[in-house]
């Protein structure tokens, strides 16, 4: 074990992957001497080459196409957004061609597509969207949204192992403010497993990504009981372990930072109502980011994104129905 | 070479040309192929091709010609969901390019290119039971019409977004470059796709890291009612300079021609020298689909291309310059028809797929590597004894 940030932790699960295995490469803009906008494969064109480190030209559809046909040819590339939002200038190739491959031909896409997403520094509207729905609405994708700097390296490691295009939502704003333990070596977080990341009885916060810290300190602050599950994998969901944690304290709230409408929170909550309506104790809530652009300036952007009171709020009224 | 080079190279190929003709034959439509030297040249020059390599093109060219006049009968027949699609008049283009590869090459082959499929090694059957949703097609119903690519013979099927798979291709491409493998990957696009911006993506990458691909640009005249002047103000293959590697025009119906620039364009993509964009003057003879009745279309237009039919070319030359006569080209034609009708009744025999396999597969449980396709040019039997 040694302790490491968020970002330091996905830099050390693909370091690794890249020298267990040589087929896996990365491509991205601004990717190889530079490191990254945001320093992720800092010192990897050293390491490796700048052929498997490949910086690209400024063409997110050829970055998604490229690596769609070097995935059918055996390779695992690791194709970097600079920012998650610039996925919708590749969404032809990642939903129409990566996705559906597999369902239409038999053929296997075994790539990963790294989207640092999330807002709270005035990103503004095109440098903050959390954008995993869109990919969970297109069949043959599967979704990743990790919390913890330990997971951020296990899903990454089970992402790139997975034969199926696997859309990897990194938040930038966990990257430098979460750090924790991760194992050394090889460490793999299986996907389509949620955990708890913390454990209680009275009621149950479902979230990923940003919200699963805030909903921690929400329940640390409180001191009540509150279970917190962390989703993981957003597609395929983990329905047994939302059923079971929902069954059991009764009371759900599902947050998240991204908008509310058709949202992940949207079909948690369906499926628990759906499967375990007669066990809960009260309506299920949902604490999201209201269906409008993510704004620039910090008073507006603060209204938007779900703050730590707004998630203390959320639980105190659930306790109290 | 540098990339520098490159560019003054492709600038001595169009010295050599002077100004290319506008739609890559031509002005009195005489089949003219450039292949990089800077010197027209006649077309069929031929010395690579055996008299049975030229049995094979005319075969195929045949094979996808009756095969989809019979799927457009199953059309007209009710049997076929959705619309039909054909490449009638481009027969020679994608025979003429698929021929030239190896087993080992890829492809991403689209909707006028039956030919591409059948050279390596799909037969008719599963092409049509493929548009008739059959379980016996390609994708087992999944996808239709020529959506397929049978990845047991290393071909990744395109989507209706046609450009797209320009860059799929050169993602293949790259991943043979990066292993140091001497193959290529073979794409094909109407004009039309040259003017979207995935297009450009493609080709600006393909030049950049000088890929092993091979770009074949079908110019059939209209993206679906549109017609060239309303799709570019300069011919999309003197592009290819601009992207650095070289862009050759040629009679699209002339089958020796294409598969000429062809090989020459895979030998210089296998020796590591980078892509080559093919432009292939044919066109669509029939409509956009088979509920197209092209009206927009000048009468005295088809009328000029239905003189220059590619398998009628094809087979002149063979009886006036290559010793075929006409009773061998026939009893070809038997044979083909006899083999299509045969496919035809197996096809129509395949069950429709069961409703259970709808929401199967997906995703891939492991990876699954593409395989090889069949190899129809002589050289490649040469190469294997060697």
């Amino acid at each position: 074990m040694s302790e490491m940030t968020y970002l330091g932790a996905i830099s050390d699960g693909l370091r690794e992957e890249m020298r267990r295995d040589e087929s896996v490469f990365c491509l991205g803009e601004d990717i190889g001497e530079f490191g990254g906008a945001f320093k992720v494969t800092d010192g990897f064109a050293e390491e490796f080459g700048s052929e498997r480190v490949l910086d690209t030209p400024l063409a997110e559809n050829l970055i998604i196409g490229a690596s769609v046909g070097a995935a059918v040819e055996g390779l695992k590339p690791v194709a970097e957004m600079q920012f998650a939002d610039f996925i919708s200038c590749g969404f032809d190739q990642l939903v129409n061609v990566a996705a559906k491959l597999h369902y239409r031909q038999g053929v296997s896409v075994p790539m990963v597509v790294r989207l640092p997403s999330g807002g709270g520094f005035s990103g503004g509207p095109f440098h903050s969207q959390n954008p995993e729905a869109w990919f969970i609405q297109s069949p043959g994708l599967k979704v990743v949204a990790p919390a913890t700097a330990a997971d951020a390296k296990g899903l990454l490691v089970s992402a790139i192992r997975d034969p199926n295009p696997v859309c990897y939502l990194e938040h930038k704003g966990l990257y430098r403010h979460v750090k924790g333990e991760v194992p050394e070596g090889e460490h793999i977080t299986p996907l389509g497993e949620a955990t708890v990341a913390k454990e209680g009885d009275e009621m149950t916060v479902i979230a990923y990504g940003s919200a699963v810290h805030l909903a921690v300190r929400a329940a640390e602050e409180l001191n009540e009981d509150i279970e917190v599950l962390d989703l993981r994998t957003l597609c395929p969901l983990d329905s047994e372990a939302i059923l079971a944690s929902a069954r059991r304290t009764g009371k759900v709230l599902v947050a998240h930072e991204a908008t509310q409408s058709c949202g992940v929170g949207a079909e948690v909550a369906a499926l628990i109502s759906e499967r375990a309506f007669e066990d809960l104790d009260a309506p299920i809530k949902r604490l999201t980011a209201p269906d409008v652009p993510i704004p620039f300036s910090p008073t507006l952007e603060q209204a938007v994104l779900p703050q730590l009171d707004d998630m203390k709020e959320a639980c105190r009224e659930l306790l109290a129905y | 070479m540098k990339r520098s080079d490159a560019g003054v190279a492709n600038a001595r190929i169009r010295e050599g040309e002077g100004r290319p003709e506008p739609r890559g034959a031509t002005a009195n439509g005489e089949p003219v192929a450039r292949a990089g030297n800077g010197q027209p040249r006649a077309a069929g020059t031929g010395e690579h091709l055996t008299r049975e390599d030229r049995a094979s093109l005319y075969r195929y060219m045949l094979m996808m010609r009756l095969s989809e006049e019979r799927a457009l009968t199953l059309y007209k027949q009710g049997k076929v969901p959705g619309s039909f699609y054909d490449g009638c008049g481009q027969e020679a283009v994608s025979v003429g390019a698929s021929f030239v590869l190896g087993p080992r090459d890829r492809t991403c082959i689209l909707h006028r290119d039956l030919g591409a499929h059948f050279v390596r090694g799909v037969a008719p059957d599963r092409y049509l039971a493929n548009y008739m949703g059959r379980s016996g097609g390609v994708t087992g119903g999944r996808d239709g019409n020529m959506h397929f690519g049978d990845r047991a013979l290393g071909s990744v099927g395109m989507v209706s977004m046609l450009p797209d798979m320009a860059q799929v291709t050169v993602g293949m491409a790259l991943a043979f470059k990066m292993r140091r493998e001497p193959r290529i990957a073979m794409t094909f696009f109407g004009e039309g796709s040259t003017a979207n911006g995935q297009w450009h993506e493609a080709m600006n990458f393909a030049g950049i890291h000088r890929l092993p691909v091979v770009f074949v640009l079908e110019n059939n005249q209209f993206a679906y009612s549109t017609p060239n002047q309303l799709e570019f103000a300069v011919d999309p293959v003197r592009r290819a300079e601009t992207y650095g590697f070289p862009g050759v025009s040629v009679d699209g119906n002339d089958v020796e021609a294409v598969f000429e620039a062809a090989r020459v364009a895979a030998d210089r993509a296998r020796s590591g020298e980078g892509p080559t964009l093919i432009e292939c003057a044919t066109m669509r003879m029939h409509g956009h689909g088979a509920h197209d009745d092209m009206s927009y279309v000048p009468p005295a237009m088809l009328e000029e291309w239905s003189q220059r039919d590619p398998l009628e070319l094809y087979r002149e030359r063979l009886v006036d310059a290559h010793g075929f006569d006409t009773d061998e080209l026939d009893r070809i034609r038997t044979e083909v028809k006899e083999y299509v009708d045969e496919c035809a009744a197996k096809a129509l025999d395949s069950p429709m797929p069961e409703p259970e396999v709808a929401t199967e597969g997906v995703f891939a449980e492991r990876f699954e590597p593409l395989g090889d396709g069949e190899s129809r040019w002589s050289r490649w039997a040469k190469e294997a004894v060697r």
